[in-house]
């Protein structure tokens, strides 16, 4: 099967400093999918299950309508979802600055404070501990837990409804790249603004653009401590409060991350030196740290802390007397090097493609981030446009992380009418809770940390539970029972799988359900299509895409 | 304990059709098998294989509470309402009255108490500090954790059971290569809809395509009919042992279960959290001493529980940082740095408290604010390590650590 398709790309412009002209506006792109021996069913399965959170059978039959290369074109060059924008209308934190959230769902202490408690009273004095009680029971809508519910449950609505489902999956890929979590204490006030801010509006813009973004954020200067990092001998001046919130000396945090996982990667042969140097260029680049301040999360930059000295950052020199612009030029330098365009393109092809991707597909993808100055959308076009992608071994090579198996059995089975908490539990349970990953890595994008007896167990019992209809919020519709066994399993294995499933599962599940048949009284039916999706969503098969 | 009556009597693979190829029946036969030789461990005259026991206190116990110093001449100055009247233990140091149930695992030398314990590159964020410790890496956080490090260099054959966190998610600690099985309670580790499913779900993890998906298939099957068949989630404690009736005292007492059933459990990891006593943290009695009357209460009815097989335990307790000596505006203490541990098992040097002990004076304060830390919380875990996984494991634990022998252990 071979076909072209034109469209009009939106290929945005504005990239600051050197590097290839950007492409105009309005530049005609071209998806020219490659050959393949996959039947069609497959073909867009695997598709939904790379480009997607797995096989919807609203998504299906759209695919199936507009073709596989419209699909992947409207994909990259998304128009609104008034759907799931109206749908998300009714929470209250998705829009907030970041001041506006603190302000709004202020710490527990302070709101005890401001309704005049004194929580040092709070010990022997039975009414104050009353007025704690009333206040949390009152305001319970007002805990800062709540940002974190709503952001959960936001991006649970959206990769499960929305119709930009490739944004929905590079928004996950990339704020996973640049992790930051809501555990490290003023962080939680931080994350949504991050995604909002720093992720969605430029994963189909520039690298340099999202870098840069990433670093100017509040949620990224606080967790990774360079709101803290000052020149080498700078001492604050007298009478501030406690060590606590002392900056005092240079903070490596976010160079070394800023290298190592960000851009260039571990392995691109930089130093200890390096790290060092690049957190002196980043000296000064900080935020507004007085929660009571209405800036409050802004970033600034303050001279009075930059080492003004001259930096040699892994090949990079930086004049002295640079100033803000230190940064700026650090990261130029970092977005269009070549090593930063391997280590990109070998994280997205692992996502998008196998754990262990072919050498010559990560070269390809990486030519194409360098050749267009780190267009991001081209460069996960290149990725869709490769016969790698499509090759038979590349089908079901990928095992789904939690959250991916949790968003495509919904996508399976059914709709999502409110995410409630028996449905982002099992995230929890399986080690990847949203918006809370502590290390900088972010979550792990192959099978190994994924795969275990314990997780297994998890898997299996959230299926036949969501299956059943018993996760609230999820409305389950399944295709009806078939004449027989056999028929009503093709039929639900092709809405579970979207595709039909391996010899063996099929040969698996038709024996245990002759034997579950043979058990029915009368006419009472023992085989449900809902407990076959169950053991389907529980199946080796659906652990993979 | 009796040997399960669903175990077949027969030779490993040998019986059954579809010999030399994959087969459902001689598959459940060598499951039948592995499940017996779990079960007959304990008949047998082989001796239990040592394990490694990790509380994490989180939210950073204060040590000057939990075991106060005191001959230390400067505490009284900077302890007013939070002041707790210990009962003496030995040289100056005390335990929190809140903690007696362990006096008498104290007096006979199976509890041994260490101060002034801590990380060598602290930090006083909740969150940097958990990860710190629990990935074994001074000041970095890793994608693994340093008893995940430790067990993939045990030799042989990997029990289901090796390594079981009692907690809803796996503890950084236990992340890793090495399989790990993490479960809030032994009554929820089960397949759901009944045996029927479970034996389809057997069936279609036994055909899997993907290796690791068939592995694990493997053992999450075995491991939870072993559960089931022998009752495990239902096992009276032994010795006429009672726990609280905490999520820590039930936790306890599944990895009491685990120990018994001679499973293979090399290490297990759960936690208990509310120590982060910033607010009204009370003396003698109050928020802490609640906190602690539930950790004595429970690790003294585990060790009651364990009887003789406690000899092949090692149980200690961990916790990110101590907090500040002086007691603060709001009737708690703020995030600091040292603290102070339990060992608890065969093989301690009981009976004494270990500490280099730095002294509250001002000048001798981390930072003027903090106890200090004389012992790197690294050794005592490598020598737990040493003592129930074996020697040459605390290296890749530890990567980068120079020991200085405490002899925890004698």
């Amino acid at each position: 099967m071979r076909a072209a398709l034109t469209v009009a790309l939106l290929l945005s412009v504005g990239c600051a400093g050197p590097g290839p002209k950007p492409a105009a506006p309005g530049e005609e792109a071209v998806v020219r999918l490659p050959t393949t021996s996959l039947g069609e069913e497959e073909r867009v399965a695997h598709l939904l299950n790379r480009a997607a959170f797995g096989p919807s059978p609203q998504d299906v039959e759209r695919v199936q309508a507009m073709g596989v290369e419209a699909w992947l074109a409207e994909q990259l060059a998304p128009g609104v979802d008034a759907e799931v924008a109206h749908r998300l209308s009714g929470f209250k934190t998705l829009k907030l600055s970041v001041a506006d959230a603190f302000h709004a769902y202020p710490p527990v202490q302070q709101r005890l404070e401001a309704m005049g408690v004194d929580p040092t009273k709070l010990e022997g004095d039975a009414e104050a501990r009353a007025q704690l009680k009333k206040m949390i029971k009152e305001n319970k809508e007002e805990l800062p837990v709540q940002l974190l519910v709503e952001a959960t449950q936001a991006k649970l609505h959206r990769a499960v409804q929305s119709k930009r489902q490739l944004e929905e999956v590079l928004v996950d890929f990339w704020f996973n790249h640049f992790n930051v979590s809501a555990e490290k204490n003023r962080t939680r006030w931080m994350v949504t603004a991050f995604e909002r801010e720093a992720i969605r509006p430029h994963v189909f813009g520039r690298f340099r653009e999202l870098l840069g973004a990433t670093a100017k954020h509040p949620a990224m200067l606080w967790y990774l401590d360079n709101w803290m990092s000052v020149r080498d001998g700078f001492e604050p001046p007298k009478g501030l409060p406690s060590a606590e919130v002392m900056p005092r000396g240079l903070n490596e945090n976010y160079a070394r991350e800023l290298l190592e996982l960000h851009t260039l990667g571990v392995d691109a042969g930089y130093t200890q030196d390096d790290v060092r140097e690049a957190a002196r260029a980043l000296t000064g680049w900080t935020l507004e740290v007085k929660p009571k301040s209405q800036a409050f999360g802004q970033f600034l930059f303050r001279p009075r802390v930059h080492d003004a000295g001259e930096k040699h950052v892994f090949g990079l020199t930086l004049p002295a007397g640079g100033g803000q612009d230190d940064g700026e030029a650090l990261l130029d330098y970092l977005a269009r090097h070549p090593a930063t365009a391997r280590h990109v393109a070998k994280k997205l092809c692992v996502r998008f493609v196998s754990d262990s991707p072919p050498a010559a597909l990560v070269e390809k993808v990486a030519a194409e981030f360098l050749a267009t100055d780190g267009d991001l959308r081209a460069t996960v076009l290149a990725i869709f446009q490769a016969p790698e992608f499509w090759a038979p071994g590349a089908v079901g090579a990928k095992t789904k992380t939690p959250l991916e198996f949790v968003v495509s059995s919904v996508r399976a089975v059914g709709t999502l009418d409110e995410v409630q908490r028996p449905l982002a539990q099992p995230l929890e349970a399986l080690g990847q809770p949203l918006y809370r990953c502590a290390p900088p890595t972010g979550y792990a994008e192959v099978a190994g940390p994924w795969v275990s007896a314990g997780a297994l167990v998890t898997r299996i019992n959230f299926g036949l539970k969501l299956a059943s209809g018993r996760v609230p919020g999820v409305l389950v519709a399944l295709p009806p029972a078939q004449a027989s066994t056999e028929a009503t399993l093709d039929a639900v294995a092709l809405r579970v799988l979207g595709h039909a499933p391996t010899p063996a599962t099929r040969a698996s599940l038709l024996r245990a359900l002759a034997a579950r048949d043979a058990e029915a009284v009368d006419e009472v039916r023992a085989v449900t299509p809902s407990l076959i999706a169950g053991l389907l969503l529980g199946s080796p098969d659906f652990q993979k895409q | 304990m009796t040997t399960p009556d669903t175990a077949p009597l027969a030779p490993i693979g040998g019986e059954g059709p579809g010999e030399g190829k994959p087969h459902l029946l001689s598959r459940r036969s060598l499951l039948g098998a592995v499940t017996l030789l779990l079960a007959s461990r304990a008949l047998a005259s082989t001796p239990s294989p040592r394990a490694l026991i990790t509380l994490f206190l989180r939210g950073g116990v204060d040590g000057l509470a939990m075991v106060p110093p005191l001959r230390d001449p400067v505490l009284p100055s900077l302890r007013g309402v939070l002041t707790v009247r210990g009962v003496p233990l030995d040289s100056g140091f005390s335990l929190h009255p809140a903690l007696s149930p362990l006096l008498p695992l104290f007096k006979s030398n199976r509890l041994a108490v260490l101060h002034a314990v801590g990380q060598t590159q602290p930090s006083r964020s909740h969150f940097d500090a958990q990860d710190f410790l629990e990935s074994g890496t001074p000041g970095q956080k890793q994608g693994d954790g340093y008893l995940n490090r430790a067990l993939r260099g045990l030799d042989g054959a990997r029990p289901p059971f090796q390594a079981v966190a009692l907690q809803s998610a796996l503890p950084t600690s236990l992340s890793g290569e090495a399989p790990a099985l993490a479960f809030p309670a032994l009554k929820d580790f089960k397949v759901a809809g009944g045996s029927a499913a479970h034996t389809t779900f057997e069936a279609l993890y036994d055909t899997a395509l993907d290796e690791a998906l068939r592995t694990s298939g493997r053992d999450a099957f075995e491991s939870t009919s072993f559960v089931r068949d022998q009752g495990l989630a239902t096992a009276q404690p032994r010795n006429g042992a009672t726990y609280p009736n905490s999520p820590l005292g039930k936790r306890l007492k599944d990895l009491a279960r685990l120990l018994h059933a001679e499973v293979g459990l090399r290490v297990g990891v759960t936690e208990a959290g509310g120590f982060d006593t910033h607010l009204a943290q009370g003396g003698d009695e109050g928020q802490l001493a609640n906190r602690l009357k539930d950790l004595g209460a429970g690790l003294a009815a585990f060790a009651q529980d364990l009887g003789p097989r406690l000899d092949d335990v090692t149980v200690l307790t961990v916790t990110e940082f101590g907090r500040t000596a002086k007691e603060n505006g709001t009737r708690g203490t703020d995030h600091g740095t040292a603290s102070a541990m339990f060992v608890l098992g065969g093989g301690v040097r009981g009976g004494r408290v270990f500490a280099d002990w730095p002294g509250l004076s001002p000048s001798s304060l981390f930072e003027g604010r903090d106890l200090a830390v004389t012992t790197d919380v690294r050794q005592v875990l490598a020598e737990a390590i040493t003592r129930a996984l074996g020697p040459g494991l605390w290296g890749a634990a530890f990567p980068g650590f120079t020991p200085k022998a405490l002899g925890l252990f004698g």
